[in-house]
This record gives structure tokens, sequence and C-alpha cells, in this order.
């Protein structure tokens, strides 16, 4: 078995400019249910390691310190906002083809109309431990 | 697992029980809690098929008591070998402590427990402490259930619950009952400390579940054991009224799926009446102890939406009137939040959000104040103002099901207003 996280930000995709703060009600209660029933179906195939969301880009912070004196703190408004993340699964997999069909499943996810909006997921494999049988 | 329940549970209400009482004996709490751990290991490994003891407390307390001076004795040992045969036998049980202001009672198991409860809410720790040392040692929960409920890795917790027990060692407190003005703020701190388990469960402030209902109820299980010990303190009871009063609607509160039912839209034939009862005979009980407290004036507020089949029938201007009291007696800026919206019931909104703007310093950027503004906006009749400023608070709240909630009332905002989505 492998870990992978499934990583997704804010950016808009070709399928979907509109932010989700201007969906139709039906249509949010409608991808909320699509993520729910996401999480459910991996935590039944035990595949589901975790799952977050964060806390919008409003609380983000970026923190850097040269070692001395204090360190510089930078609150947002962020111009790169929508490449900040918002939200992860890490899965765990018997190979990266079933990580790449959970990513395609979360991608679809739906949007205005019910429309998948096709979400860039970022795919990266989790690091473990030295492979001993060589 | 094959250990029957009931023996879990008598587990469980000993464990403080024993503990207090060692700890009472040696001083040392951290080395205590690894006795008594293994002391209920030993009982729950033996138990089953030896049945239990007579006085099943008395024999965890020798266990727990030999292993504490196997141990002192191997440390000793290793200075000074010829003390050893000293300590072979356990020291005698001190005399009872000078009487608390509950009564001249002498040293008993249940004071032993209410003496625990005071050492794990000691004010050297820090909040998540004491709440972790509380569940740990009063609780009886496992390192890996406490993990659990906050959704942390085991070992991180297990290196909080063992700096909490040695930041108390360090102090050097003995475990004795507080007395005059020390009691009334120890016992405040053991009553916030419950109230933040309570609310952890009841409102997880971070993550995606809503209700992590195993914390509410060892809350309440906590709360209903402090009354047991204090049945005469009025917030005692208050608190476990309100614990009561508030977790009776928790069927109603979240859907299927786990997302925010508000109040005004909850299926009240959900509310659980029979906490709603007990809950409103402990506040009258509480109210009728004389002094009034804050978990008092919590608990009525809690009881006069409980009482309210509908949210029509709710009484507006009682709650308007608690919340008054409330902000008086605790500054609160959260208790003028919830002011601000009763008054908006009584007197309208413009009566509400004038309440607001007095909160903004206090409260700048926190959701909450955002949330409440978008509704009586709502209310107001000021649409494009309600949307923006659920938009605020969706994109500031830390919470997933409270952050899909704003979301959906700015969205519901916008569609009455006919707006293309």
């Amino acid at each position: 078995m492998t870990k992978f996280m499934l990583l997704q930000n804010y950016s808009s995709t070709t399928a979907c400019t509109v932010p989700m703060s201007q969906w139709a009600p039906e249509d949010i209660k409608a991808h909320i249910d699509f993520q729910h029933a996401l999480n459910a179906e991996l935590a039944e195939t035990g595949e589901l390691v975790d799952g977050q969301g964060l806390a919008g880009p409003e609380l983000a912070k970026f923190v850097t310190f040269d070692g001395a004196g204090s360190p510089a703190v930078t609150d947002g408004p962020f111009p790169e906002a929508k490449e900040l993340l918002a939200g992860y699964r890490i899965v765990d997999v018997e190979s990266e083809a079933r990580a790449i069909e959970i990513a395609a499943q979360a991608s679809a996810a739906p949007g205005p109309g019910g429309v998948p909006i096709q979400q860039p997921i970022e795919v990266r494999q989790v690091m473990g431990a030295p492979v001993i049988d060589l | 697992m094959s250990q029957p329940p009931r023996l879990e549970d008598l587990l469980r209400e000993l464990a403080p029980q024993v503990l207090g009482a060692v700890v009472r004996q040696f001083g040392d709490f951290a080395a205590a809690e690894d006795a008594v751990q293994e002391a209920l290991l030993a009982a729950a490994t033996h138990w089953p098929a030896g049945g239990v003891p007579g006085n099943p407390r008395g024999w965890l307390i020798t266990v727990a008591v030999r292993r504490m001076t196997d141990q002192l004795r191997s440390e000793q040992a290793r200075r000074r070998r010829e003390e050893a045969a000293a300590m072979r036998e356990p020291p005698p049980l001190e005399p009872s402590e000078p009487a608390g202001p509950a009564g001249g009672a002498a040293v008993t198991d249940r004071d032993d427990t209410l003496l625990l409860l005071f050492m794990c809410c000691h004010p050297a720790l820090t909040a998540p402490s004491a709440i972790a040392l509380t569940l740990r040692a009063v609780g009886g929960l496992t390192t890996a259930e406490i993990a659990n409920a906050f959704l942390v890795p085991e070992a991180t917790m297990a290196q909080r619950i063992s700096r909490a027990k040695q930041r108390i060692s360090a102090s050097g407190e003995p475990l004795r009952r507080p007395s005059g003005q020390e009691w009334t703020q120890r016992l405040r701190l053991v009553l916030h400390v419950l109230y933040l388990i309570f609310n952890e469960g009841y409102v997880s402030s971070v993550g995606r579940e809503l209700h992590r209902t195993e914390l509410s109820g060892e809350a309440i299980r906590l709360a209903r054991m402090a009354r047991g010990l204090l049945p005469g303190d009025a917030e005692v009871t208050g608190l476990l009224a309100l614990m009561l009063l508030t977790d009776a609607r928790r069927p109603a509160r979240t859907d299927a799926s786990g997302e925010l039912i508000p109040l005004a839209e909850q299926d009240r034939t959900q509310w659980d009446q029979a906490l709603i009862a007990e809950g409103l005979a402990l506040l009258d009980a509480a109210v009728a102890a004389g002094s009034v407290g804050e978990y008092q004036l919590q608990a009525a507020i809690a009881a006069a939406h409980d009482r309210a089949a509908r949210i029509e029938d709710t009484d507006w201007p009682q709650i308007l009137g608690l919340y008054g009291l409330l902000e008086q007696m605790t500054g609160n800026p959260m208790v003028a939040l919830n002011r601000a919206i009763a008054a908006a019931m009584v007197r309208g909104p413009a009566a509400g959000l004038r309440l607001l703007d007095g909160l903004g310093e206090r409260l700048a950027g926190h959701y909450r104040l955002d949330a409440v503004r978008g509704h009586l906006l709502e209310m107001a009749g000021d649409a494009d103002g309600a949307i923006a400023s659920y938009q605020a608070a969706a994109g500031r709240t830390t919470s997933v099901p409270e952050r899909n909630y704003l979301t959906l009332q700015a969205a519901r905002v916008r569609e009455s207003l006919g707006k293309p989505a």
C-alpha cells in the first residue's frame, strides 16, 4: 500500500469560473453532499487516511525568519490567494493508478447545474520508509 | 475485547477514587497515576475470571500502593540499598484533613475524587493540558481515546498528559482541599474545564465533525459526578443543567450528513424531552439554592429555548433580560453578540445592529460578528449587506459545517434577490 496526498487549491477551472459563494443553494448542497459521499466511500474501502478542509485564505499567514530579531509574519490579502491550498485528502492505496482514479472522481465534483467542475487535483506520493528488499 | 461493559464502568468509576487515595498518600502525582493504571490493568485481567473482590476499591488501592512502594524501593535501592527494608510496608493512611467549607466529613472516597478533580484543573496548567489530564485521571479515558477525540496523534497526547503531570508535581502542591477564597477560584477552574470539554464535544471548533459526542457525554458524566460530590453548590448544578438542556437539542442540530441546522429550523419534536425535564428540575434546584452564577444564567437561556415548542413561542424578552445579566456578570463580548440577536427579536433588527456597532473593536475579525450581522441585515431587508457579511463570516470560520452553512445562507439570500447564480 502506498500513501498519496490529493491536494486542491482555490483556482477556478475552465469548466467553472464562478466561485462557490455565487452558486445556487441547491448546487452548493449537491457539491457538499458529493464530498461527504466520496469520503464515506473511501472510508468504506479502507483507503481514506485523512481528509481536511483548510480555513480560508483570509486567515492564512506567511512566516519567514532569519534566525535573529523577530520573525516576519505576513497577513493577507494575498494576490496569489487562488494558489493557496484549500484542502486535501490522504489515501492509502494499492497503486498510483488507484490514486489517480480517486483524484479523477474528486475532480468531477458537481458545480452549477450539476456540471463537473474539473477541479485540478494534485496527486503527490507521501514518502515512506526505504525499500529494503532490493 | 470480551470484557463485560459493567466491569469497565466499575473500573472507570473507581479509578479517580483510587488515584486520589494514592496521591494523597504518596504525593507524587505522576508515579501514582502509573501505579493506578497498573492496578486497573491487573483488575481487568484478574476479575473476569476470579470474580470482583468484595471491596474492589480497597483491592485497587492495595495493588497500586504496592506498585508505588515497589517503585520507591527500587529507586532507593539504587541509591541506598539499606533503606529498602524500611519501605516494605506501605505507610499508613494519613488522618483526616481539616474540613473544607462543605462540612466536616472525614476523608472518604468521595473527597479523594473531588481533590483529584481540583488537582487536574490546576491553575499552573493551560486549558488543553487540564482538559487532557482530567479526562485521563478523573474520566478514566485511555490516552488513545483522548487523542482520538482531539484529532491528534496518540504520542502527542501522551506527551501533553505527561507534561501536565510533571507540572503539577513540580508545583509541589499537596493534595488538599482548598479553603475560603481559594476554594471558590479553584472550583471555578474545575467548572470551566468541564464546560470546555462539553463544548469541545458539542461545537467542535475545528474539523469536519460538528459533534464529538463522546466528549459531551464524558463532560456530562463528570458534571454529574461533581454534582454528586457538591450537591449544595448552585453553580455545579447550574453547569449540569446547562449541559443537559443544551445536549437535549443535539439530535435536531445536524442533518444526516452532519450539516448544521440552526435553532429556528430544527425539528423540535426530536429534542430529548427526558433531558429537558431533568435539566429544568436541576435549574429550579440551582435557582432555589440562592446565589446566581453564569452557568445558571446560561442554563436559564437554554431552558427558555427548550420550553418553546415552536420558534415563534420563544420568550425573547426573557432571553434578552438573561443575556443582559450575563453580560454584566462576565463582560464577555460573545455574550454581547447573543444579546444583540435577542434585542433584534424583541425590538427589531435596527436595535440589534446598533449593539453590534459597539462590538467591532472587541471582536474585530471574528467570524461570529459577521455571521450575526449577516443575520440581522437579512432581517432588516438589506440583502446585499447580508450576503457580504455571510461571505465574510464563511471566509473566517474554522469549522467546515459552519462554513458550509454560512456559504449557503449567502447563496439563499442571493437567490431570493433573483440575481443570476
